[in-house]
């Protein structure tokens, strides 16, 4: 009788345990919760706020009773950001565009094709996954320069184009598509590039999905490259846009419009991601590298 | 006698395919990288003339010796110390949360990627406000700090282990998505019979984390610390955001930072030292990883 009293009250006291446990991985997961959102209210809320109205806070209010749209005007009319917005999605799109074809090329190539040589320059090309951007920067920029490239698209985008590890990805991908279907297509007498076209790309649409928004948020937010060869204005990207902005525009004296300005940059990302929330986040568990 | 199969045939058109990867990465990967080495070498190169006065160690001479390229290299490894357990572990304390619960877990998971997806530059101008204090706004931060009873610190401007705070607080924001992510997917693919065994058992949870859960997730969280590692020692945008394109006047220059200041820009026109530093940088890096692959091999579990 005693015994059995005991284990009801080691029963209760565990799941009084368990719930506190619960309650406090809530309080926790909630508070990491708004440590991420918040810059992103913080941002929003000072875009709202007139250049006068912030500057009269001494100290900040965290709310704002009449925001104002003043500074989305202001700061899309003082500097062209909508030609740095043009410029990005110029440079993402072709850098993209360009980098598929070469990548589905090299991974069927890898994945499907006997040619000889092939397992070394596979080898080679995994090898070479492992040299960071900034040892082949430098003489990329001299490249470029040195082609007169500099202050152009072509100048921008060249060097972007290939990356190994996507050709890696969508080869081990292919490598998936079993061999059968190969043959049949073969025995029907079918090219090698229609087979690729009309079966291996479509199977295989979800990888090549994932490749190409990764490379389009890689895009949309390089930095290093373009300011390396772009002084004019003409071609700034976004990233160098908001940099000259802090820099030398009205950076310094009206943060609302620069806040403007940051939202206005950070919200088509956020909108793709919202749409493909899946395919981003599985894409960049495989790949595991940012920019 | 036997006619081969089309999957034995060798076909030279596999070179064709790969023309154009092959080409692209001659020109912009390989041809640098043993152009980064010649550069290195020659000393007192002149970009305008293309001159040089001769072959050497000068260039790693100069750069071991300069003041900034120090201070970069000690605002790096500070960096790296700091940043790399802080976001491992905090990110394993929420993965461990995430898989906890059920409800609202795909919600929490969706806003902990956000700020994987942010242009780091701009969002790091938001985080520049939220710590910055000046003569008319007092900011986010120190209005925070001042209602907790202490001195405000001007964060932007201020002390260097102010903007060092800054830094770290920012780097660790940016990087916790990609660990979150992948800690969670390894802690969900831990097998559920292992946990039900030692529940049967009576084992405590912080056994249970220790023996069970850790030894499971190792190789994951091994490959975090190596890509941790060799990110942050990579550090630079980031600091750009919050700091300027001059980071050798705050004093907040990195390695990368640093090669860029001698490859381009007021201070630029020095490729043979933005060579040398760059060489450093891999050469660390690489000493990193090799340290972190022969500790992972005592110590990780590969079921």
């Amino acid at each position: 009788m005693k015994e059995k009293k005991d284990y009801l009250k080691i029963e209760k006291e565990t799941k009084v345990r368990t719930k506190i446990l619960r309650i406090l991985t809530y309080i926790m997961l909630a508070i990491w919760g708004i440590i991420v959102l918040f810059p992103f209210y913080y941002m929003v809320l000072t875009s709202l706020k007139s250049s006068a109205q912030y500057n009269a806070e001494y100290v900040p209010k965290l709310f704002t009773i009449n925001p104002t749209l003043f500074n989305y005007q202001f700061a899309f009319t003082t500097v062209p950001l909508a030609k740095y917005f043009l410029n990005t999605i110029i440079f993402a799109v072709i850098t993209t565009s360009l980098m598929v074809v070469i990548t589905i090329l090299a991974a069927f190539a890898f994945a499907r094709v006997n040619f000889r040589g092939k397992n070394l320059i596979f080898t080679l090309f995994l090898s070479l996954m492992m040299i960071p951007n900034e040892l082949v920067v430098i003489t990329n920029y001299t490249t470029i320069t040195n082609l007169a490239l500099r202050n152009t698209f072509t100048g921008l985008i060249l060097p972007s184009i290939t990356s190994i590890f996507y050709i890696y990805l969508l080869k081990e991908n292919f490598a998936q598509i079993p061999d059968s279907l190969y043959l049949a297509a073969k025995v029907d007498g079918t090219s090698d590039i229609k087979y690729l076209m009309k079966v291996m790309i479509p199977i295989s649409r979800p990888t090549i999905v994932s490749i190409i928004i990764l490379k389009i948020i890689e895009c949309w937010n390089s930095y290093v490259w373009p300011r390396l060869i772009t002084d004019n204005p003409n071609y700034y990207l976004v990233s160098n846009g908001i940099q000259e902005i802090r820099q030398n525009g009205y950076g310094r004296d009206n943060i609302p419009a620069m806040m403007a300005a940051v939202f206005a940059i950070s919200l088509p990302l956020i909108i793709l991601f919202l749409i493909f929330r899946k395919q981003i986040m599985s894409g960049v568990s495989k790949s595991g590298t940012k920019g | 006698m036997s006619q081969k199969s089309p999957l034995e045939k060798v076909n030279y058109k596999g070179w064709l395919y790969l023309l154009p990867a092959i080409l692209f990465l001659g020109v912009f990967l390989i041809y640098p990288l043993i152009d980064v080495f010649i550069y290195s070498f020659e000393e007192g190169y002149n970009f305008v003339q293309q001159t040089k006065y001769g072959i050497g160690l000068y260039n790693y001479q100069y750069v071991l010796h300069d003041q900034y390229f120090i201070r970069a290299l000690s605002n790096t490894f500070i960096m790296v110390i700091i940043t790399v357990p802080l976001s491992t572990g905090i990110a394993l304390l929420i993965s461990l949360g995430l898989n906890s619960i059920k409800p609202l877990k795909k919600l929490f998971q969706t806003i902990y990627f956000l700020p994987y997806v942010t242009n780091t530059l701009a969002v790091g101008l938001v985080f520049m406000i939220m710590f910055d204090k000046t003569d008319y706004s007092l900011g986010l931060m120190n209005m925070l700090i001042s209602f907790l009873g202490f001195t405000p610190v001007d964060f932007i401007d201020g002390p260097h282990w102010a903007k060092m705070f800054v830094l770290c607080t920012y780097i660790i924001w940016i990087v916790m998505p990609f660990k979150i992510l992948i800690l969670t997917s390894a802690l969900a693919s831990v097998k559920k019979d292992y946990y039900d065994a030692a529940k049967v058992d009576g084992t405590s949870r912080f056994r249970i984390f220790y023996k069970i859960t850790v030894p499971m997730i190792s190789p994951m969280l091994f490959y975090l610390i190596i890509t941790g590692f060799i990110g942050a020692f990579k550090e630079y945008s980031d600091a750009v955001a919050l700091f300027g394109v001059n980071l050798n006047a705050a004093g907040m220059n990195t390695i990368v930072g640093y090669i860029y200041d001698m490859l381009y820009g007021s201070s630029g026109g020095y490729p043979s030292y933005a060579s040398s530093a760059a060489i450093i940088l891999f050469m660390i890096v690489l000493t990193i990883t090799v340290i972190n692959l022969l500790i992972q091999k005592k110590h990780v579990h590969y079921s």
